[in-house]
């Protein structure tokens, strides 16, 4: 690993002041910065250990959502008893990505900011316009089995990696964040980028800010939902596919549906119309292939994952399936 | 706070030697003040600073579990954390498990249950179950699987360790 410089902050501002430096990044659980400087995908020359500051309460918000303190950790997150109990799908979320030690390092915070598992954004050997902007994308003609079908650029197809996030994105959270302009509130689904020609840019959270908490709404669809999470190994691999799904039913009819796709694009995936042409009709599976190809318009394989947009079709329409009948998870 | 480097191209300051700091570690019941490069992982500090050789380096990278040891009695990768970063807090490896010259059950098990060959990666099967008891989460076959995916076994010994895991589970063996 490169030489760097490290610093402790006991507070917000500190931290935002300390971040602005040449070269600095905040580090938390470490699970993914750390792994990447070791291979030197990531170089920051100071570190900036944020995980003093008492930013890891799970609460209740006055609307009453949840607020989840950008420190807190993943595990502690996925068991906790407001989590568990009102926000069901974000549990199952959690637990299906990374394992235990992973998970108990890991904050929610980080969670956001991972990084791509695209083999070539870790290969320092070959270009890739995330790691090196300007040095081309070798896997839109590379081996891209594991790559994005949905949102990609000329320039990029990474995918984002987290599990968490697609929960999120399906229960649109907000992201509280406090830069040096002081501190202001992200949703969800504008907090991550599709590449575009700037694929370096994961989020648009900006290089002074840092991620304070991350708040739900009131509705944590805690009676129709599943996480279908499709991988090639049962544990501890990243999506192919996976689909947040959530319905509020009356008696079959669909009252308001929300589905979130993971493996697919460069942020978790959602597509609102869509979901709209599930509102007030029923819970059938030729409706949910209504939506599934609705979901997956404009969808475009690079080879070896072209099999993606007919798996995410179908995962869709299982996943609202399972969430019609309570089946939680797959 | 920058600098030129050869090429005349402004780069931030970057220390290119060994910047060592007081770091204060409670392993094993023990508390060591180490000088440490606040890049030092917890797993290059017990190895290398520490002489704790029990916790191995598999992957460095996360992926196979051989590092993983008890914070706070919760399981970790130790190569994927700074030394720095965990002053003060319990640190148990495999070396600090058996108390008064008797293993502790869970080691113990791992013989009566010949749940490794090599045993490269036991000192981390180890702390997992350990980790996995304390956690209270497994409740069947499916969860132990599951929340022991994060440690990797070359030799293939999962069945037993899995009856390792079982047996530690219902004689709750944790820390």
């Amino acid at each position: 690993m490169r030489p760097f410089t490290f610093t402790q902050s006991q507070d917000v501002d500190t931290a935002v002041q300390e971040v602005s430096k040449e070269g600095a990044k905040f580090i938390a659980g470490g699970t993914n910065l750390l792994d990447l400087m070791k291979i030197d995908v990531m170089s920051p020359s100071h570190l900036v250990d944020i995980t003093q500051i008492a930013l890891d309460t799970i609460e209740e918000t006055e609307a009453g959502g949840i607020r989840l303190g950008a420190l807190a950790k993943n595990a502690d997150t996925a068991y906790h008893e407001l989590v568990e109990t009102r926000y069901p799908l974000l549990s199952h979320a959690i637990l299906a990505g990374a394992t235990a030690q992973l998970r108990n390092m890991a904050t929610d915070g980080g969670n956001l900011l991972q990084r791509t598992r695209c083999y070539y954004f870790y290969d320092t050997h070959t270009p890739c316009n995330k790691r090196e902007p300007g040095s081309g994308c070798s896997a839109i003609q590379g081996y891209n089995r594991d790559l994005a079908i949905l949102g990609t650029s000329e320039h990029c197809i990474a995918t984002h990696p987290s599990d968490m996030c697609v929960a999120l994105a399906a229960l649109e959270a907000t992201v509280q964040v406090t830069g040096k302009n002081g501190a202001r509130s992200i949703p969800f689904a504008n907090f991550h980028r599709l590449p575009g020609d700037t694929p370096h840019l994961d989020s648009n959270l900006q290089p002074d800010e840092i991620i304070t908490a991350i708040e739900l709404p009131a509705n944590g669809f805690a009676t129709h939902y599943t996480y279908l999470k499709l991988r090639d190994r049962a544990s501890y691999a990243f999506a192919l596919v996976s689909v947040a799904a959530a319905l509020e039913l009356e008696g079959n009819t669909v009252k308001e549906a929300r589905i979130a796709l993971g493996g697919v694009a460069h942020k978790p995936w959602r597509v609102p119309q869509a979901e709209a042409l599930l509102h007030g009709q029923q819970a059938t599976r030729e409706n949910f292939q209504k939506v599934a190809e609705a979901y997956l318009e404009g969808a475009k394989g690079f080879g070896h994952n072209d099999f993606k947009i007919e798996l995410a079709k179908r995962a869709i329409v299982r996943a609202l399936e399972q969430a019609t009948k309570k089946e939680a998870t797959a | 706070m920058n600098t030129q480097n050869s090429l005349g191209a402004e780069t931030a300051v970057r220390p290119l030697l060994p910047e060592t700091r007081t770091v204060t570690l409670r392993v094993n019941g023990t508390t060591h003040q180490l000088q440490l490069a606040p890049w030092t992982s917890v797993l290059d500090a017990l190895r290398e600073h520490l002489q704790l050789t029990g916790t191995k380096k598999g992957c460095d990278h996360g992926q196979c579990g051989a590092c993983t040891v008890l914070l706070n009695g919760k399981r970790i990768n130790s190569c994927l954390t700074l030394a720095v970063m965990q002053e003060n807090k319990e640190i148990t490896t495999v070396e600090g498990l058996a108390q008064n010259g008797e293993l502790h059950p869970v080691q113990q098990a791992f013989i009566d249950h010949d749940a490794f060959q090599c045993g490269y990666c036991t000192p981390g099967q180890i702390c997992s179950v350990i980790g996995l008891v304390n956690e209270g989460k497994a409740k069947t076959l499916d969860d132990i699987k599951d929340l022991m995916s994060g440690n990797v076994c070359r030799c293939g010994a999962y069945v037993n360790i899995v009856k390792v895991a079982q047996e530690a589970l219902e004689k709750n063996t944790g820390l």
